[in-house]
């Protein structure tokens, strides 16, 4: 046996045997030790961790369970308020679309109406403006009569002549008419 | 046992498997030997630890009862959730009702792992009288279960009925005997595997006080801490699976 | 007399450790078997775990058996 220089060499350590756990000596004192672990554990774990964790486990995967239960009934609120949304704007293009229609059919009324009456009006303002020139026309015509019959008067007058108005008067209208 | 001390290079890779009271200089006195069953000793408080923090995380991490959970009771229920699916996967649904026992071994040996991977700290399961006292309680457990609930049919499981009649008396001798060396196996196992790697650690830090390959095993050990990360959860895991299983014998019927 | 126990013991341990060999060719075996087979039908992949860390745990006890048979050896003979 080498034992006794191990001792030696581990000087105050000490050693009763080479393999310490072949030491018989020391068994019973580990035995008991790990006896009293083990029942410590067993019953820590099997009244008080394990159905508290399990609890957990159990109430969570209910949970999850509920959760996706409405997350899938939220889901369909969420299609059905699309789906009625979708329709919401569908009707509402159609109206707007409508409204558009009739806004410009209005409008093209309205304009047909505005446009005729101008065209009335400016067939009248026509009329007028024609009437006036032609009045204008004629009173321009009378003038001229008239001063071509002062001119001429003065003129005879001025050349010596005894002006005789109705010869100057027929003489000029003839002038005036060639 | 290796003497090298006269080398000036000691290395004593089993040293931190040593038992010893708790409350005790060992400059003073003797630690280490005549330990009666009560004392306190390291194995006592690195257990305490592990049951303190299996309850820091079992318990007050779901003490808000939180539908949207905490970093803490995420972590909780994760591994309920882990260790539930296990049991009914491979026990069925009679199993369930030994959920509790599952959970509080895989838990004790995940926690005991974990924190025997702290420097200075002392891994409970990697003693034999630990990892013996785990699996004799599941093969007693398992082997009386078998027989209160399927009566003298449980030993049925040792007589391969879809086998040749001739070869069924051979295959029974095999049977019974790897029956009985499952609790030998399932506790090795978990000791042997933390014993090594601690070990091993042990070592290669040893190594690390020797200049010319200190790079080396510094690294090593960084290397083999990470394995032995992986092999603290693996082995809680193989060994909660191979609970099951056992267990799976005795509520599943005798089908083998 | 004694050092030739010593000596034997030493070998007999070393001898042992071989056998952690077997145990990381089966392990490896097992693990490259199940990669290839998750690899051929990965949606299988996930139900199978258990089964391979199963597996893995009984091709290693084999290896941890012969590792405690080189502790005894070397600490406890």
């Amino acid at each position: 046996m080498a034992t006794e220089a191990h001792e030696a060499a581990a000087g105050a350590a000490g050693h009763s045997a080479g393999m310490p756990q072949l030491d018989i000596s020391t068994w019973a004192n580990q035995i008991f030790w790990l006896v009293i672990a083990l029942v410590v554990i067993y019953f820590v774990l099997s009244r008080v961790a394990l159905p508290r964790i399990g609890a957990v486990l159990a109430d969570r995967s209910s949970t999850i369970t509920n959760d996706l239960a409405a997350a899938e009934e939220l889901k369909q609120k969420a299609v059905a308020a699309e789906k009625a949304y979708n329709a919401a704007l569908e009707k509402a293009r159609a109206d707007a679309g409508r409204i558009v229609a009739e806004a410009k059919a209005e409008i093209q009324a309205d304009l047909d109406k505005a446009t005729a009456q101008a065209d009335v009006e400016i067939a009248a303002k026509g009329a007028e403006s024609e009437a006036r020139i032609a009045e204008i026309r004629a009173g321009a015509l009378e003038s001229v009569t008239e001063v071509a019959k002062d001119t001429a008067k003065e003129i005879v007058a001025a050349l010596g002549g005894k002006a005789d108005a109705r010869g100057i008067t027929a003489a000029v209208t003839a002038k005036l008419k060639g | 046992m290796t003497d090298v001390a006269e080398t000036g290079f000691a290395i004593h890779p089993m040293d931190q498997f040593i038992v010893k009271r708790f409350f005790c200089d060992a400059a003073h006195a003797d630690c280490t030997s005549n330990i009666k069953w009560y004392e306190i000793t390291n194995v006592t408080v690195w257990m305490a630890v592990a049951v303190l923090a299996i309850i820091a995380l079992m318990v007050l991490g779901s003490r808000g009862r939180a539908v949207i959970p905490t970093r803490l009771q995420s972590m909780g229920e994760m591994i309920y959730g882990f260790i539930y699916k296990m049991v009914e996967d491979v026990t069925g649904h009679d199993g369930v009702k030994y959920f509790p026992y599952v959970m509080t071994l895989f838990l004790f040996i995940l926690f005991s792992n974990l924190l025997g991977l702290i420097p200075m700290s002392f891994t409970t399961t990697s003693h034999v009288a630990v990892t013996v006292t785990l699996a004799l309680l599941v093969f007693l457990g398992v082997t009386i279960l078998g027989l209160v609930k399927n009566g003298i049919g449980f030993l049925g499981m040792f007589w391969v009925s879809s086998a040749p009649l001739a070869l069924r008396p051979v295959l029974a001798v095999i049977e019974v005997i790897s029956y009985f060396v499952r609790p030998v196996s399932h506790s090795i196992r978990l000791a042997g595997n933390l014993m090594a790697g601690h070990a091993v650690m042990k070592v290669f830090a040893g190594f690390a006080s020797m200049a010319v390959i200190s790079p080396v095993a510094v690294g090593a050990v960084t290397a083999i801490y990470g394995l032995e990360l992986l092999v603290a959860v693996v082995q809680a895991y193989v060994f909660t699976i191979l609970t099951c299983v056992y267990l799976k014998d005795a509520v599943g019927g005798a089908h083998h | 007399m004694v050092e030739l126990a010593l000596m034997g013991k030493y070998i007999g341990a070393g001898l042992a450790a071989i056998g952690l060999g077997g145990a990381g060719i089966g392990v490896g075996n097992i693990a490259g078997n199940f990669l290839a087979g998750a690899l051929r039908n990965p949606s299988a992949a996930a139900s199978q775990t258990a089964n391979l860390f199963v597996g893995i745990a009984f091709a290693e006890a084999l290896g941890i058996f012969s590792f405690l048979i080189a502790l005894l050896l070397m600490f406890a003979v």
